[in-house]
């Protein structure tokens, strides 16, 4: 696997992992907010966000429709979806982008549910790796706890309940979060993963990320030039004469 | 009633995936037959599964039929997203397979578990051979479609270009934007986009047939005929049902 950088790409990924609850999310907002802040040009993908695979999943969620196949499939459509045709455009554009969850998601998760590692791997692999990936890791029970906090109530898929592992929605979300975990950390060195001590406070974890992303992504690069630059076509060829002169004072004006 | 002995004895010897196939499936327990046929629009599929059906159905036989973009799961989804023509190349390929797959495991898997005879109008090849004339990696696909169970039979019914084009103005005075490959702007004109596509489909089934080998039915004949030769071939695979 490639990185963006290697291919050459103009533009580069950033990538943030964990498991639900580990503060992930928060902390590529807040990335964002930084680079936009310093005139980056930045784009934010989520994992399962498009518009229309998306009402596939939630039927399939809602329904309980989703065997550890389809469950599969149908995340590698969204992801395609949102690859070709937002991500890949925006990275030869020279943006960077931010993406909530990566194919890492799919590996851990759809292995855990039993599918092939090999057929995964394979069926995503028309995707490149990110420039840079940061995991975030927190105590399974940080985690849990974060999770409940917000949302009393587990959903069946995200607990892991078609696995059958326990008939209580949190023992079963308990190990299943644990078997994803572990299937993270076993792919964590192949993929140059970031490791992020999830336990931390926000701040603290922030500003460890700011800190790499700006050691190993020369951002200068990926500034917004202001202002835009006109298409060559429509540049004056010939020194303005006194018509355009005056045009622009009235504009000025 | 058949006896249990009988029973275990029709259980293929070779039944298999193509490649790592669907977690939790015993093969032991997939007893009934898959039959499918391929051919484009206008190759007389539809026409033959039906007639098989009766056939089957006459002889006690029971059936159950499956097709491209018939899952609860994503057929409409689909149906919409083709209408717009707005996935790209990978994801409406992968599109597909959820659908394939959500029938493979809702409807085909299921009816075989119970001894049925599966009809399968369309199956990977379609699939597959739809996405390799758009410029997919073949063996991308091989591990795609290494979910599918390996068919008892597959007939690919095969009509010339110019005669498809034919059947189906005679049948509905146009042609389909999808099976003439406008898509791939082959051509502005529908008719050569159609016989350009239908040509490059037929290349990119004699490719699959290397690795999937499959019964290739000279479409191009009258039905009676063709009728004769797949309940002949069919018959010799339910001996012992």
């Amino acid at each position: 696997m490639k990185t963006f950088a290697e291919l050459n790409f103009p533009g580069r990924l950033i990538a943030v992992e964990g498991l639900d609850g580990s503060g992930k999310s928060t902390q590529i907002y807040l990335l964002k907010r930084w680079l936009e802040a310093e005139g980056v040009k930045v784009y934010f993908s989520e994992w399962n966000s498009s518009e229309l695979v998306k009402s596939a999943t939630s039927k399939g969620k809602k329904r309980e429709l989703l065997t550890p196949t389809t469950f599969s499939l149908i995340h590698a459509t969204d992801f395609a979806d949102r690859y070709e045709r937002h991500l890949l455009p925006l990275l030869r554009a020279g943006y960077v982008v931010l993406c909530d969850r990566y194919v890492f998601t799919a590996f851990a998760r759809d292995v855990t549910r039993g599918c092939p590692p090999e057929w995964v791997r394979g069926i995503y692999n028309f995707a490149a790796q990110p420039d840079l990936t940061f995991f975030f890791k927190a105590d399974l029970e940080v985690s849990l706890n974060r999770i409940l906090e917000g949302r009393p109530k587990l959903k069946f898929f995200e607990a892991g309940m078609d696995l059958r592992l326990s008939n209580d929605p949190y023992e079963s979300f308990r190990i299943f979060q644990g078997r994803i975990l572990e299937q993270y950390m076993a792919m964590s060195h192949k993929f140059n993963f970031i490791v992020v001590d999830a336990n931390q406070h926000v701040e603290k974890q922030q500003s460890i990320v700011r800190r790499i992303v700006s050691e190993r992504i020369n951002l200068t690069q990926f500034r917004r030039r202001s202002p835009l630059p006109l298409p060559p076509t429509i540049l004056p060829v010939a020194p303005p004469d006194n018509k355009a002169k005056e045009a622009e004072e009235d504009m000025a004006a | 009633m058949r006896k249990p002995t009988t029973d275990s004895s029709n259980i293929p010897p070779s039944r298999r995936f193509y490649g790592h196939g669907v977690p939790g499936v015993k093969l032991e327990e997939v007893t009934g037959k898959l039959i499918v046929v391929e051919g484009a629009d206008g190759s007389g599929r539809s026409t033959h599964i039906a007639r098989l059906v009766d056939w089957l159905e006459i002889c006690g036989h029971p059936t159950v039929q499956v097709g491209l973009k018939r899952s609860t799961l994503v057929s409409s989804e689909l149906e919409k997203a083709q209408h717009g023509n707005i996935l790209s190349r990978t994801t409406l390929s992968l599109f597909y397979a959820t659908d394939f797959a959500d029938q493979l495991e809702n409807m085909i898997l299921p009816a075989l578990k119970a001894g049925f005879i599966v009809l399968a109008d369309r199956y990977i090849y379609t699939l597959m051979a739809r996405d390799m004339v758009r410029g997919m990696n073949e063996s991308w696909l091989k591990n795609l479609y290494g979910i599918a169970l390996e068919p008892d039979a597959v007939f690919y019914l095969s009509v010339e270009p110019q005669e498809l084009v034919q059947r189906n103005l005679a049948k509905s005075a146009s042609l389909d934007y999808w099976e003439s490959g406008m898509d791939l702007g082959l051509s502005r004109d529908m008719f050569d986009s159609f016989v350009k596509y239908q040509t490059a489909m037929q290349a990119a089934f004699r490719q699959l047939r290397k690795n999937y080998g499959f019964t290739i039915v000279d479409g191009n004949r009258p039905v009676g005929s063709i009728t004769k030769e797949l309940r002949k071939k069919i018959r010799a695979l339910l001996v012992g049902k």
